[in-house]
């Protein structure tokens, strides 16, 4: 035993390290995603006896117009939502000079990230109020019709997606601003040199070496996406109708809310959300390998 | 039913915890009472519960009024407590038949119940048993400008042509007629509630919510013409749905709205705002087909005996308690409600006098608990977005129904 122990200590200790972690990312994190999936597969009101129904929950799915609103928002989420990395980087290279008082500058930029999403979303529900609200004030002293954004099915998703650009904007900011840190400055000293400046300097130059911080960027703003639930409980609770829901909402709707408890149907809402979601896990992943297998 | 954000899934979880193991002696009761007038209210009712039986000593776990709705899935099955606050109609069927509350005939039989609560007998009752004790009720109604009204010559509409013709009369000085917000859906349910129980009767109204009627038949589509009119003749203030029914209340304290349908809980924030009972009326929702018997909304709180109860008899005589007429006179008074018993007193308030004699003298019809009780909840949030939806779009009617009744005929 005394021998087996010392001729594979450097394999086994690894494990050893290990275990406490995998243990508690089975039990909370893999042990749930299959609890769901089987979930699936049943009806259950969360009180009574679980009913075995198969695939009946997913061909519901198929014909329910609100999981079909759900989704397509979804996507409009996933696009618009990446526009907080270009403007991240923008805000960066900005804030990214030496002057009097920078820091307070830099921390107002990224204030909208520390505060709760709870906050963010009243704020904005309060700029986009039909009556009072800032942006109406706005409209109506250039002459032109109010708009209740939140009341809007067409616009609604686009208003809360924009709630929502603003702390996710600070928070690709501060990634770029790290990033600028390390920008090597001898490489635009050599870019200079050869007349490099603006839009070239930044594309060839400065863009290549912030390529870590721009896939984390990316790949925090589609989980954000994905994940996106607070801001639309806080401004419009899914509505008007359920014009502005996402599958996240959704699942939460009919599993937990007041009018909801279907456990199963809940389950395959998250099921197919957890399908959207693996597509950019397995994307991350093989490329983390990769870059791990370069080096 | 207001609608306020939490975490229930905390507060869920929080609800497994907080459940406690009871000894002899010891009542668990969880309830809902989380404002502060209900929670003062209910905790006179314990504390006179406890000065009449010394030997009794209540836990009371208080839950956030929202939170609750969640919490108690999970501790009526995990750990229940001897006495649980819920809501009387539909609300409380999945309860009854998952096995989770427990009869009380005997209570009833005791107390004289039978007679003294006849008017909510029928939303405790399933399958012949009584499954709680009604504490409280509160009535629905069009809450008014009295003053305007009384300005623009208009008097209190008591069919559907004179409420048409107060609303342009209304509108023709600039007023919008009905001010609502129907952000969180619920508002709207009222309006449709009355708009039913008008055209079609009680009866029907309770077939319709019962899943018994298809929402594609004619006399839906009556009740929703004259959804439309009101619709169509802009009778709604603008961008409803931008707002909560509390946001729906500053229109009509400054004068831009002049009637409002809604329960009596609105009263008080309308009275805070600057309304007091000169300018500020109720009158009973306008009678529509001439012939059907008026009926109203009035929702009702209850009490109950949980299945897994470990001190039923301490319970029974809580639950017997609650009942009594002079507890549940204070107990209202406290609230600002109208008592469910019917030997009770009620506060001398303008519109608690003028809603209780409106329930008992001029409701032959029925009271309904409101749609979102009467109806399964799954099919009611569907009702009130689609109610939602219409307001805006009533050009969606066909598309609306159809898509109701096909959740009808999945849910039923």
């Amino acid at each position: 035993m005394y021998s087996y122990w010392k001729n594979n200590q450097l394999k086994i200790a690894p494990w050893i390290f290990l275990a406490p972690g995998i243990f508690m990312f089975s039990l909370y994190v893999i042990f749930p995603i299959f609890q769901s999936i089987n979930l699936s597969f049943y009806q259950w009101d969360g009180l009574g006896a679980k009913t075995y129904i198969g695939a009946e929950n997913y061909i519901e799915l198929l014909d329910d117009e609100y999981f079909i609103v759900s989704l397509k928002n979804n996507v409009i989420w996933l696009v618009l939502y990446l526009l907080a990395v270009p403007a991240g980087l923008f805000a960066a290279l900005f804030l990214n000079q030496t002057v009097r008082g920078i820091r307070i500058y830099k921390s107002i930029f990224f204030f909208p990230f520390v505060i709760s999403q709870v906050v963010v979303g009243l704020v904005f529900s309060w700029f986009y109020d039909p009556s009072n609200g800032l942006l109406n004030i706005i409209l109506e002293f250039f002459g032109f019709d109010t708009i209740a954004i939140l009341a809007e099915e067409d616009y609604v998703t686009y208003g809360i997606i924009a709630a929502g650009l603003w702390p996710q904007t600070a928070y690709c900011m501060i990634l770029y601003l790290t990033g600028l840190n390390s920008v090597d400055p001898e490489q635009i000293e050599a870019g200079r040199i050869d007349n490099a400046r603006g839009w070239r300097m930044l594309w060839y130059v400065i863009l290549p070496q912030l390529k870590p911080a721009t896939f984390i960027a990316v790949v925090v703003t589609i989980i954000g996406a994905l994940r996106s639930f607070d801001l639309i409980d806080i401004m419009t609770g899914g509505g008007p109708w359920g014009s502005s829901r996402v599958l996240a909402y959704y699942m939460y709707e009919k599993a937990f809310s007041e009018y909801g408890f279907r456990m199963g149907y809940g389950a395959a809402i998250a099921v197919v959300l957890l399908l959207i979601m693996m597509v950019y896990i397995a994307t991350i992943l093989y490329r983390l390998y990769q870059d791990e297998k370069g080096s | 039913m207001k609608k306020i954000f939490k975490n229930q899934i905390a507060l869920a979880l929080a609800g497994i915890l907080a459940g406690t193991s009871a000894v002899a002696g010891t009542l668990v009761i969880n309830g809902d009472t989380s404002d502060p007038a209900p929670k003062a209210a209910f905790q006179a009712v314990i504390d006179g519960f406890e000065a009449e039986n010394p030997d009794v000593d209540v836990v009371y776990n208080l839950f956030d009024h929202e939170g609750y709705k969640a919490a108690i899935r999970n501790f009526l099955s995990a750990d229940a407590p001897d006495i649980a606050f819920w809501y009387a109609g539909n609300r409380m069927a999945p309860f009854v038949e998952a096995g989770l509350f427990a009869p009380i005939d005997d209570v009833w039989a005791d107390q004289g119940l039978y007679s003294l609560m006849a008017s909510s007998a029928p939303g405790m009752t399933m399958d012949g048993k009584k499954w709680g004790i009604p504490y409280t009720y509160y009535n629905w109604g069009v809450y008014y400008r009295q003053d305007i009204f009384e300005d623009l010559g208009i008097s209190v509409p008591t069919n559907w042509d004179e409420f048409i013709a107060a609303g342009e009369t209304l509108k023709a000085n600039g007023i919008t007629p009905i001010t609502i917000g129907t952000k969180y859906l619920w508002t709207a349910g009222g309006v449709f509630d009355y708009l039913n129980l008008r055209t079609n009767g009680y009866d029907f109204h309770m077939a319709l919510t019962s899943g018994d009627i298809a929402w594609t038949d004619d006399r839906v589509r009556a009740t929703m013409a004259n959804y439309q009119q009101l619709i169509d003749g802009g009778f709604f203030l603008e961008n409803h749905a931008a707002l909560s029914w509390q946001e729906a209340l500053a229109p009509m304290a400054n004068g831009e709205a002049a009637m409002y349908v809604m329960g009596n809980f609105a009263v008080a924030p309308l009275k805070e705002l600057g309304l007091d009972d000169s300018s500020l009326g109720l009158f009973q929702f306008p009678a529509i087909t001439p012939g059907v018997p008026m009926a109203e909304e009035a929702p009702t709180d209850t009490i109950h005996l949980t299945a897994g109860a470990k001190n039923v008899a301490d319970a029974k005589r809580f639950l017997a308690y609650a009942a009594r007429p002079d507890v549940q006179t204070a107990w209202n008074k406290a609230l600002g409600q109208l008592p469910t018993n019917a030997g009770a007193g009620v506060t001398d308030d303008k519109f608690l006098n003028q809603a209780f004699s409106m329930l008992n003298n001029d409701a032959p019809g029925g009271v309904a608990q409101f749609y979102d009780r009467d109806t399964k909840a799954e099919m009611a949030s569907i009702g009130m977005e689609a109610f939602q939806e219409f307001m805006v779009k009533p050009e969606r009617l066909e598309k609306i129904l159809e898509r109701l009744e096909k959740a009808r005929q999945k849910l039923y």
